[in-house]
């Protein structure tokens, strides 16, 4: 019973970094109807930069703040410069472009900092917080894990339900042509949209860097886990991706604790298979028909 | 005033408006009727620049409106109602109609505005808080116009706004129509097939046929004439 509650405690602490992932990946999909294969990767260089910055003697919340900023602009960069001129042409393009991108990213970091997986600094103690005399398996870092990502996704919900901003970006994912029949600028919108998603992506990538084998490739998992998430939840819905990202969590700490941390890959596979049958919408996206 | 001239647009191989040309006054409504295929929808969708044209000019009040990107047509005060009552379902009935007020109404406006469109379309306000999925055909076609008004439009373009309504409801709103745009300093170009419902709102009718202006006159001349009527329009 009480590995059961660590896994849970675990999956949890886990399943918000995929969330926030799962925001990225949501937030660009609604608006564009791309899946961003580089999104795990732009974190992971981002993360590399708060990695310089930290080694450079910067405090650890300027670094924080600094890079959740650059990753903004590099979601918006990416939008303005390559997705951008794609639009109107085929829908594999900028999917195409997306997954050039994992790999310029990915190659560039192991350019710069090397291939071999190094330690990332924790914002807060990993060590287990005590309830009583006992040690649960959630430390004061996952504690800040739980906030960080709550404090975005509340941020998110408030810029899009109760600000003319978020208005008009539901109405440029929901409906450009309408919307810009409207008087929406909507170019300006997308490369919102694409740096928001940058931030929820760097701060995923900084999130699950101290808890895992930190260099170019530790996010791939992540973005496996975190598309498994975000479809989960119905890759349109911000609520769906923290339901999603709660859920996979869960099911992937199950799965390595129980069966061996091998098969978590697999278990989120399997999870992604589940769902899709049973829900082929996902759970908080309705079955409506989409324009053709 | 709208003045179209010699608007041509090609879609590959295809003519859909060949060397169009007619005027639309303020104050009153100019039908534009005609055939499925002639034309009409895509002469709306060039109007508020979602079509670009292969040649010609369109103006409104001595403003060229070529080579504008939708959004700052827009911003000139031409509302487009598009094809199959463009209203957003995923908003709800109020975002729909907050959403045409940014550009144009001041923050504390905003929501004089949309309770006065809730004046003239009572029906909309039980649903304020509903995503507009949840509207029938009529109720969105009330929420579409409603949304192209409270930005107050000097140029208002309606595509097909009987598209699919009982006739009941069809004569409703094109009296509401009537009532929101007469004597009033905008212009309206109405898109009908149902031209019969059409005409009995307007001052001016053009009939497109094939992409061409082939009739461009008073309503009440194009409604007289049983010729006109049985060849172009069917009834």
């Amino acid at each position: 019973m009480t590995l059961f509650f660590d896994y849970t405690l675990d999956g949890i602490a886990n399943g918000m970094v995929y969330a926030a992932l799962a925001l990225a990946l949501v937030l660009i999909y609604r608006a564009t109807r791309i899946i961003n294969f580089a999104q795990g990767a732009a974190g992971m260089l981002t993360t590399f930069i708060a990695f310089s910055l930290l080694s450079r003697g910067w405090g650890y919340w300027w670094a924080f703040i600094v890079v959740l900023l650059i990753g903004f602009a590099l979601g918006a960069v990416t939008e303005r410069l390559l997705i951008r001129p794609l639009h109107g042409k085929s829908e594999l393009n900028p999917v195409i472009v997306t997954i050039g991108l994992l790999v310029v990213f990915e190659g560039l970091a192991g350019a710069i900092y090397g291939n071999a997986s190094r330690g990332f600094p924790a914002a807060f103690s990993q060590r287990g917080l005590r309830i009583g005399n006992t040690s649960i398996a959630f430390s004061h870092f996952d504690v800040f894990i739980l906030v960080a990502v709550l404090v975005l996704m509340a941020g998110m919900l408030v810029l899009f339900r109760f600000t003319a901003l978020g208005l008009r970006m539901r109405a440029t994912a929901f409906s450009r042509e309408i919307a810009r029949l409207l008087g929406v600028r909507v170019g300006l919108l997308l490369t919102l949209g694409w740096g928001l998603a940058g931030i929820a992506g760097s701060l995923a990538g900084l999130l699950v860097a101290p808890t895992s084998s930190f260099g170019p490739y530790y996010m791939d998992l992540i973005l496996v886990y975190g598309f498994t998430a975000a479809v989960i939840g119905g890759l349109e819905s911000p609520v769906g991706a923290l339901i999603g990202g709660l859920i996979s969590g869960l099911c992937i700490s199950y799965v390595g604790g129980y069966l061996g941390s091998g098969l978590e890959p697999l278990g989120a596979l399997v999870l992604l298979m589940v769902a899709l049958m049973a829900r082929p919408e996902g759970i908080f996206s309705r079955p409506a028909a989409r324009r053709v | 005033m709208l003045e179209v001239r010699d608007l041509s647009v090609s879609f590959g191989a295809v003519r859909a408006l060949r060397s169009v040309s007619f005027r639309a006054e303020p104050g009153g409504v100019t039908a534009v009727l005609g055939a499925n295929g002639a034309g009409k929808t895509t002469l709306l969708r060039t109007i508020s620049g979602l079509v670009k044209p292969l040649g010609g000019t369109v103006s409104f009040d001595g403003d060229a409106l070529v080579g504008r990107s939708v959004e700052s047509i827009a911003r000139m005060g031409v509302a487009h109602v598009p094809e199959g009552r463009g209203v957003i379902e995923e908003l709800t009935v109020e975002e729909n109609l907050r959403l045409a007020t940014l550009w144009c109404l001041k923050r504390a406006e905003r929501g004089v505005g949309v309770e006065e469109i809730f004046e003239v379309f009572p029906r909309l306000r039980g649903f304020r808080r509903q995503h507009a999925s949840a509207l029938s055909g009529g109720e969105r076609q009330m929420l579409a116009l409603g949304r192209a008004l409270i930005s107050r439009p000097r140029l208002l373009l309606l595509d097909e706004p009987s598209l699919g309504l009982a006739p009941l409801i069809t004569a409703q709103l094109m009296a509401l129509l009537r009532e929101q745009t007469e004597g009033k300093d905008i212009t309206v170009v109405l898109v009908e097939q149902n031209a019969r419902s059409a005409l009995s709102v307007s001052q001016h009718a053009v009939i497109l046929n094939l992409g061409q202006v082939v009739v461009s006159d008073d309503a009440t001349t194009v409604a007289a004439d049983d010729a006109l009527r049985h060849h172009y329009l069917g009834f």
